[in-house]
C-alpha cells in the first residue's frame, strides 16, 4: 500500500510523520535528538529505509545521523568536516578577510541512485561527500577554491551553502546554492565550478553584471526538465531555462516577491509552489495571511491557495528547507512554519490541514513517497 | 579507572546512564582521558574537542575536585583523585544564554 513519510527538523529535535495515501491521519513519532538543532533530515531516494540528519547545538557541535530502517532507530555516523588543504578567506560583514571556519551542515542531499552516497552543504560554505554511507566525509575542494571565494560574503543567517541539486538525466552536473554568493554548476561531478548568475539582479550589488554575491534563497527544479530551473531569491522568483546560464524575473503578480522555499509539482513541470513573505526586514506573512502561491504557468501569473491556511494575524515564517512535494498521484505539499506548525494539502495545494500544530520553529521539510 | 561525568546531551549521544569509566595507560591528564573517552565513544569525537585541532569547544568546562581546569594545558596531569577513580572528571556545558 503507498502512502508518506514526512520528515521534519526543528529548533529541538526531528519529527517522523506518516500516513497512508489519503493523508489523513496521521502517526507522528518524536522528537528524536531532543533539545539539538535539526537543520535538515533527508530520505535516500534509492533505499526509503535510508535517512541521514543534520543534527547540531552550539554547545557540542555537529553529528550525522543515519537510519536504515525509515526512522524508527538512529545511529550517529561520522562527523569529521575538515576542509581540504589551506582554508583561505572569504569576506566577514564588515568587508574584512575571515578565514573559513567550520560551523554547521545546513543540508544534506542522498545520492539519486546510491544510498551509501550523500552529499552535505555546509556553513562556512563547502561541498562535502560520503560515499560510506556518512562514516567519513570528504570535501569537494574545488568549490570554495573556485576563484571568486576571496569576495564571498555571509547572509545573516551565516554564509551557507543551503542546497544541492543532483540531476539522473545529467549524472555528473550539480548545481549548489550559497547565501550568500549565488549559485553554482559542476558539469563534471564537483571537480570543477563556475557560477549561474547571470540575469540576477541584486539591490546593493552595483556591479549589475556581479558574477557573485546575490543571496539566492532556494533553487528547485523538475527531474523530467533539469535544464529548467527555478529560484527564490533574497527577492525575485527567477527562472532559467538554459540549466542556469540565464535567469529571468518570473514574480509579476506576488504580493512580495521576499521569500525562502520553492518547489516543483511532482507531475507538471510548469508548476510551481512559493510563499511569500512581507519583506527582509520583517520576516512575516503579508497582511497576516499565511498564504501559499501556484503558478501553473512557470511563474508570471500567480494564484493564492489559502483554503484552511490561516488568513488572519499570522506572523510566522517558512524557512528555505521547509518545503517538499510527494509523487502520489494527486500530490501532497507540505510546509512547515517559525510557529511549529507542519501543513500538508493533498490535493496539489487546492486545500490545506494541520498536520501538527505545536512543535518547535521548524527548520526542514522533506517527504517520502512509499509505495 | 577513571570515572567521567559527561553532560546529559552526550549521555544520551553515547548511551550511558550515569557516569562513565575509562581506563588510562600512562600520566592521567586531559588529553590521555579525553583520547580514552573518544576511542571507548566514538560517537563522540568532535563533541568536546575539536578533531582537527583538539582545542576545547568554546561551551564546554572541565572540572575535578572543586577546581576548574578548563584552561589547563591538555598535558597537564588531572588530581590524584581523578587517577585513582575517587573523583570524577565532569565535563560541563557551560550555562549560556539570556
Amino acid at each position: 500500500m503507498s502512502g508518506v513519510r514526512v520528515l521534519v527538523g526543528t529548533q529541538k529535535g526531528a519529527f517522523v510523520m506518516t500516513s497512508d495515501a489519503k493523508r489523513k491521519q496521521w502517526d507522528i513519532s518524536g522528537p528524536h535528538f531532543t533539545g539539538w538543532d535539526i537543520y535538515h533530515v533527508k530520505g535516500s531516494p534509492a533505499d526509503p529505509n535510508r535517512i541521514y540528519a543534520a543534527q547540531n547545538t552550539g554547545w557540542f557541535g555537529q553529528i550525522i545521523q543515519r537510519s536504515d530502517d525509515g526512522g524508527k532507530t538512529w545511529n550517529p555516523v561520522g562527523n569529521k568536516f575538515a576542509y581540504e588543504g589551506a582554508t583561505g578567506n572569504h569576506l566577514w560583514y564588515d568587508g574584512t578577510p575571515r578565514p573559513w571556519e567550520f560551523k554547521r551542515v545546513w543540508h544534506l542531499e542522498p545520492s539519486l541512485t546510491d544510498p551509501d552516497t550523500v552529499y552535505a552543504g555546509v556553513e562556512d560554505a563547502a561541498l562535502f561527500r560520503s560515499t560510506d554511507a556518512g562514516q567519513n566525509w570528504e570535501e569537494l575542494p574545488s568549490l570554495r577554491q573556485h576563484a571568486t571565494a576571496p569576495n564571498w560574503a555571509p547572509g545573516a543567517g551565516g554564509m551557507c551553502l543551503h542546497t544541492i541539486l543532483l540531476d539522473k538525466a545529467h549524472p555528473d552536473r550539480i548545481f549548489i546554492a550559497i547565501s550568500s554568493a549565488g549559485v553554482f554548476k559542476s558539469e563534471d561531478a564537483g571537480k570543477s565550478w563556475r557560477p549561474a548568475n547571470k540575469g540576477l539582479h541584486s539591490e546593493g550589488i552595483p556591479d549589475p553584471n556581479a558574477e557573485v554575491g546575490h543571496c539566492v534563497h532556494r533553487i528547485a527544479m523538475h527531474p523530467s526538465r533539469p535544464d529548467t530551473v527555478f529560484m527564490q531569491k533574497h527577492w525575485d522568483v527567477m527562472r532559467s531555462d538554459d540549466a542556469g546560464e540565464s535567469w529571468r524575473e518570473v514574480s509579476d503578480n506576488l504580493p512580495s516577491d521576499f521569500g525562502f522555499p520553492i518547489d516543483v509539482h511532482p507531475h507538471d513541470p510548469e508548476t510551481i509552489y512559493v510563499v511569500p513573505i512581507k519583506s527582509d526586514s520583517e520576516h512575516v506573512p503579508p497582511d497576516g495571511k499565511l498564504r501559499v502561491y501556484r503558478s501553473r504557468t512557470g511563474g508570471n501569473e500567480w494564484e493564492a491557495l489559502t483554503n484552511g491556511l490561516p488568513q488572519s494575524n499570522c506572523f510566522v515564517n517558512v524557512l528555505r528547507d521547509a518545503m517538499a512535494v510527494d509523487s502520489l498521484e494527486s500530490p501532497g505539499i507540505y510546509f512547515g512554519t517559525t510557529g511549529g506548525q507542519v501543513y500538508g494539502s493533498a490535493d496539489a495545494g487546492d486545500s490545506w490541514a494541520p498536520i501538527v500544530r505545536d512543535l518547535p520553529a521548524v527548520y526542514s521539510v522533506e517527504v517520502q513517497t512509499l509505495r | 579507572m577513571i570515572r567521567v561525568v559527561l553532560p546529559a546531551h552526550l549521555r544520551n549521544l553515547a548511551r550511558v546512564n550515569g557516569e562513565l569509566t575509562v581506563e588510562v595507560a600512562g600520566p592521567t591528564t586531559q588529553q590521555s582521558v579525553l583520547d580514552a573517552i573518544e576511542a571507548g565513544y566514538p560517537m563522540l569525537r568532535g563533541t568536546i574537542r575539536d578533531q582537527v585541532t583538539h582545542k576545547r569547544r568554546a561551551f564546554i568546562r572541565f572540572y575535578a575536585c572543586e577546581q576548574d581546569l578548563s584552561n589547563d594545558s591538555p598535558d597537564t596531569p588531572l588530581p590524584e583523585a581523578v587517577a585513582t577513580g575517587n573523583e570524577p572528571f565532569l565535563v560541563v556545558g557551560a550555562i549560556a544564554g539570556g
